[in-house]
């Protein structure tokens, strides 16, 4: 065994791309096993691997550890991302929280059925503009320092990035009324374990396509 | 101010009621603002009050904290719920992820049309009974104590027994399988804080019923029809 996480996902983002960033943002090298059939899924629910028979799963540190929030709150805390205390850890859990909340609406958006997706999409994008966006621009804004919480880098900032840039995949413009967003954005992404990982063959995935959606379906829900 | 918490919510479960049974397991005294009222909620939102413009929103400690996940969290790592270390932690971050999911099916319930509530039941207990009391039946028989992690008393113990009591409520022999689970109930529900929680008279909320429903869709203007998903 490498003694590097190992990851067990499908070959897409889903549920685990928010856990690849927190890794490689803290400079975590990490390997990845990828479902590929339906036998793949059944042979890890077999050999009891998966607690709730359910991915994501995480090899780390002699566990086997599934619930994406479990496995990412292990890493955060394990590699400093968690803040220096309760209080901190408090608010970076509110941030996220929301960012988990928001990140599950452009998951679902893919799944949803052809005569409802416009609609799905205008809620979708409301939400990041109007309710989500607006809190950590001015987060930013009041204390002025360069990350969300406790002036240093943490897991909030990490996903926070994460949701701006896939926001950015459906709306390019998205942040054009947040200017400290934007800021926030070219600083963060410039991190140099986080550079390294928005570069091309890093472990980053691409966005799910509905050709991807499709074979997963046929495979797994068959 | 008192000092003491103060919850925000409807005059029901929801998401704010896993956040009643942690803070009476730790015997802290709370209070209670109930929305009724759309002009309430609206009256919270423009005070800047609700960070994502959602309840539930609990006062403690200065903050007003918001995001149930957020909430809990906090009240059990200031009351000594959250085990002692990373790796307990880890442990009782699972487990709750599991019975946070299993709950899930249960709080969508009250606002499925009755055709859909039918098929739902069906799933809350498959799933009770095939993916989730398995597990925290198994932890429980491997290690043979009293507690789910660290043979101490934590978080995990109380969402697990609220889980237990809410299925059992839709279908009431759920737990004729689970020896384990059954002794677990009864020895988390002597807890003379829980005892308490559990007596008439106390802050837990009853099942939802129809005026729930119609309070949180009046309140929230969600008049949309809920799908299980």
């Amino acid at each position: 065994m490498s003694g590097k996480p190992r990851l067990h996902y499908f070959n897409g983002r889903g549920r685990m791309e928010t856990i690849r960033w927190l890794l490689a943002s803290a400079g975590v090298e990490f390997e990845e096993s990828f479902l590929e059939k339906k036998e793949d899924l059944t042979k890890l629910q077999k050999d009891g691997s998966l607690l709730f028979q359910q991915v994501p799963m995480v090899e780390i540190d002699g566990m086997k550890l599934v619930q994406t929030r479990a496995i990412a709150n292990y890493i955060s805390t394990k590699y400093n991302l968690y803040g220096k205390d309760l209080k901190e850890r408090v608010l970076i859990d509110m941030y996220v929280e929301g960012m988990f909340d928001l990140n599950e609406l452009f998951l679902m958006y893919i799944v949803q059925p052809a005569d409802k997706k416009e609609e799905y999409f205008a809620n979708m994008m409301n939400k990041a503009e109007n309710r989500y966006f607006p809190v950590f621009e001015k987060v930013l804004k009041d204390h002025g320092k360069d990350f969300l919480v406790g002036n240093q880098l943490s897991r909030a900032d990490v996903q926070l990035l994460e949701l701006i840039l896939m926001a950015e995949e459906y709306k390019p413009d998205v942040l054009a009324n947040f200017p400290v967003l934007q800021s926030f954005k070219a600083r963060i992404s410039n991190i140099p374990a986080i550079k390294k990982f928005l570069q091309p063959g890093s472990q980053r995935k691409p966005p799910v396509t509905e050709e991807d959606l499709a074979k997963a379906m046929k495979i797994f829900r068959s | 101010m008192s000092g003491k918490p103060k919850l925000y919510y409807f005059d029901g479960r929801g998401k704010m009621e896993s956040i009643r049974w942690l803070l009476a397991a730790a015997g802290v005294e709370f209070e209670e603002e109930f929305l009724e009222t759309r002009d309430q909620y609206e009256k919270l939102l423009q005070g800047g009050s609700l960070m994502f413009q959602q309840v539930p929103m609990v006062e403690i400690d200065g903050m007003r904290m918001v995001q149930t996940r957020a909430i809990l969290s906090y009240i059990a790592a200031k009351y000594n719920l959250y085990g002692k270390d990373l790796k307990e932690r880890a442990l009782i971050d699972t487990y709750i992820g599991g019975t946070d999911d299993l709950m899930g099916f249960i709080m969508i319930f009250p606002f499925l049309s009755a055709e859909d509530k039918e098929k739902q039941l069906a799933v809350i207990v498959q799933k009770a009974t095939s993916r989730y009391f398995p597990v925290y039946e198994k932890v429980l028989k491997d290690h043979g104590q009293g507690f789910l992690v660290g043979n101490n008393f934590s978080w995990a113990d109380v969402h697990l027994l609220e889980a237990i009591l809410m299925v059992e409520e839709k279908k009431s022999d759920v737990l004729s399988g689970f020896p384990q689970l059954q002794a677990f109930k009864a020895r988390i529900s002597s807890i003379p804080t829980i005892k308490k929680f559990l007596e008439p008279g106390s802050q837990r909320k009853p099942v939802p019923d129809h005026k729930y429903v119609e309070t949180v869709r009046r309140v929230l203007r969600m008049y949309y029809d809920v799908k299980a998903n």
